[in-house]
């Protein structure tokens, strides 16, 4: 073990109970404290805690390299505060200040020298790790949260027997066309329909990537036994298209929804008739 | 053991009917495709159908084989339709750049059995005579 | 085709969504049958992957052939040198994140994919 890590040790061990008084102390008496989101008490648990289990690191633990095995209690109490409090509204630094705070109490402790930047090196990784995890944690929530949205904007509905229809809203952006696909092929095989409608009246643009991916969807649709139509294509989308210089010529197109379920249901073999004169309706 | 790892074909009237349950190596698609050019010439069947819903995933050397089964049963008159492909499947099969022209395809294997020749014997003498002759 | 079953397990493992693992199974099918071709076969190893949040599966080919002369070459659709239909190194490539073709300091090619969750 290194000179200063063994001086930081003994320091944690003799002077723990003044240790923790003062950093608390310093934790409370920090610019921007957030006695709003959390207690006294919780923060001297917390800290209480984060002692323990440093304590234990640095006795088993050679270098200041926080990434070893004897960090592992560690870096899993502060995963659990990141995320703590990242769903409770505090910022990365606020976050991060739980860690960086304990620098003025500790460094009180020591003698100058090797001690003073083991603990430097040492309190500096474990407020990195820290901040990295608050970012995880929000990078999660955004990820679930894209997740959910994407699921509730893909809407793939039967029409007929036979007939399935996608009616895309919004912009599309790569990931988000990818994963509309994958639901609508899905949903092909589960509805057993030979006859796919994709909608995009209600697309305000495509680049190139979002036509790609709708290309491909028609493709691998085909390859599972299935036609594609796609309707709704604005005049600026099939400039889009043809700027681009993607071959839509494999694929049927329809300029409204309506003329494209009409095909739909031609080609499985429905009519659709007017079975009398329309009730006049008031104006 | 080459015998065991061949996959079944059956003949149901004028179609013969494969199911791929399990993902093939190459020499056992091979051995299918070998397999069925020789029915189909023996039988005179006149159209092929292979269901391909067991099949986890398909590459370049799979897709190539189902590519050239239906150029073969083409070029012994016979219809082929691929049936019950995934979509992760299809998906990922674009992806590598594959895309199976010239192969027909249907969702179900009821589906793809409409898109045949009816697979009973009727009564169209051209019918009989492929039946006793053969190529 | 057992290595195809572990790179499945590793792929679940992994936490990819169904038409990801699809895919990097399809791609190290085709890059094994590529090693065997070109390379005169060789070692497959498959792990998984962590870095922070992200997950990962990977996939490496090592074998002592003869080499690619032109990587970019290679990478291109339509090219081959061997019996298949070209598009077993381009294709894979698009099966999965990461692509990475080196030669073997000992002779031969070393190809890794990665995919991440």
């Amino acid at each position: 073990m290194s000179e200063g890590l063994s001086v930081i040790q003994a320091v944690l061990r003799e002077q723990r109970t003044e240790l923790l008084d003062a950093w608390v102390q310093a934790q409370l008496a920090a610019p921007g404290v957030r006695t709003d989101l959390i207690s006294e008490s919780e923060l001297r648990v917390e800290s209480d805690r984060f002692l323990t289990a440093l304590a234990i690191a640095v006795t088993e633990s050679s270098t200041a390299d926080t990434s070893g095995p004897a960090w592992d209690a560690i870096r899993e109490q502060l995963t659990n505060l990141s995320r703590t409090r990242a769903t409770r509204g505090f910022t990365p630094t606020e976050t991060a200040t739980f860690v960086f705070s304990f620098k003025e109490p500790l460094f009180g402790k020591l003698p100058d020298g090797a001690a003073i930047w083991a603990a430097t090196q040492l309190i500096d990784n474990l407020g990195l790790f820290t901040a990295e995890a608050y970012l995880r944690t929000r990078e999660d929530v955004i990820r679930r949260q894209q997740d959910e949205l994407i699921e509730l904007s893909t809407p793939v509905v039967k029409l007929w027997q036979g007939v399935v229809a996608l009616p895309l809203i919004g912009t599309l952006d790569s990931a988000r066309t990818q994963v509309v696909m994958e639901s609508l092929l899905q949903k092909i095989v589960e509805t057993d329909s030979a006859i796919a409608i994709i909608d995009i009246t209600g697309v305000p643009t495509v680049d190139t990537m979002v036509a790609q991916h709708l290309l491909k969807a028609v493709t691998a649709a085909r390859l599972m036994g299935a036609d594609c139509i796609i309707s709704g294509i604005r005049p600026l989308i099939a400039q889009t298209i043809v700027h681009l210089g993607l071959d839509l010529s494999e694929v049927t197109t329809k300029s409204s929804l309506a003329d494209a379920v009409t095909v739909a249901l031609e080609r499985t073999g429905h009519q659709i008739v007017r079975r009398k004169a329309p009730v006049a309706t008031a104006e | 053991m080459d015998r065991v790892n061949r996959i079944p074909i059956l003949k149901l009237g004028h179609l013969l009917l494969v199911s791929i349950q399990v993902d093939m190596h190459d020499r056992m698609a091979l051995a299918l495709q070998e397999d069925l050019a020789e029915r189909i010439a023996e039988t005179g069947a006149r159209g092929v159908l292979i269901d391909i819903s067991g099949l986890e995933f398909i590459d370049s050397f799979i897709g190539r084989m189902l590519s050239d089964i239906a150029g073969i049963a083409r070029v012994l008159d016979a219809d082929t339709v691929v049936v019950g492909m995934r979509p992760v499947v299809a998906i990922t099969l674009v992806d590598l750049g594959l895309t199976l022209p010239g192969v027909r395809t249907a969702l179900t294997v009821e589906r793809g059995m409409a898109m045949l020749p009816a697979p009973t014997v009727d009564e169209d003498p051209g019918d009989e005579e492929a039946e006793t002759a053969g190529p | 085709m057992r290595a195809r079953h572990r790179v499945r397990e590793l792929a679940q493992q992994a936490g990819l969504r169904l038409v990801d693992q699809t895919k990097f199974v399809t791609a190290v099918s085709e890059l094994a049958r590529n090693t065997i071709i070109h390379g005169g076969g060789g070692r497959l190893r498959a792990g998984l992957l962590l870095d922070g949040a992200r997950q990962g599966v990977y996939a490496t080919f090592e074998d002592d052939g003869p080499g690619i002369p032109d990587v970019q070459m290679a990478l291109t659709d339509g090219f081959s040198t061997g019996t298949g239909l070209g598009l077993g190194f381009g294709g894979a490539r698009r099966l999965v994140n990461d692509f990475d073709v080196r030669d073997n300091p000992t002779g031969g090619t070393i190809v890794r994919v990665a995919t991440w969750r």
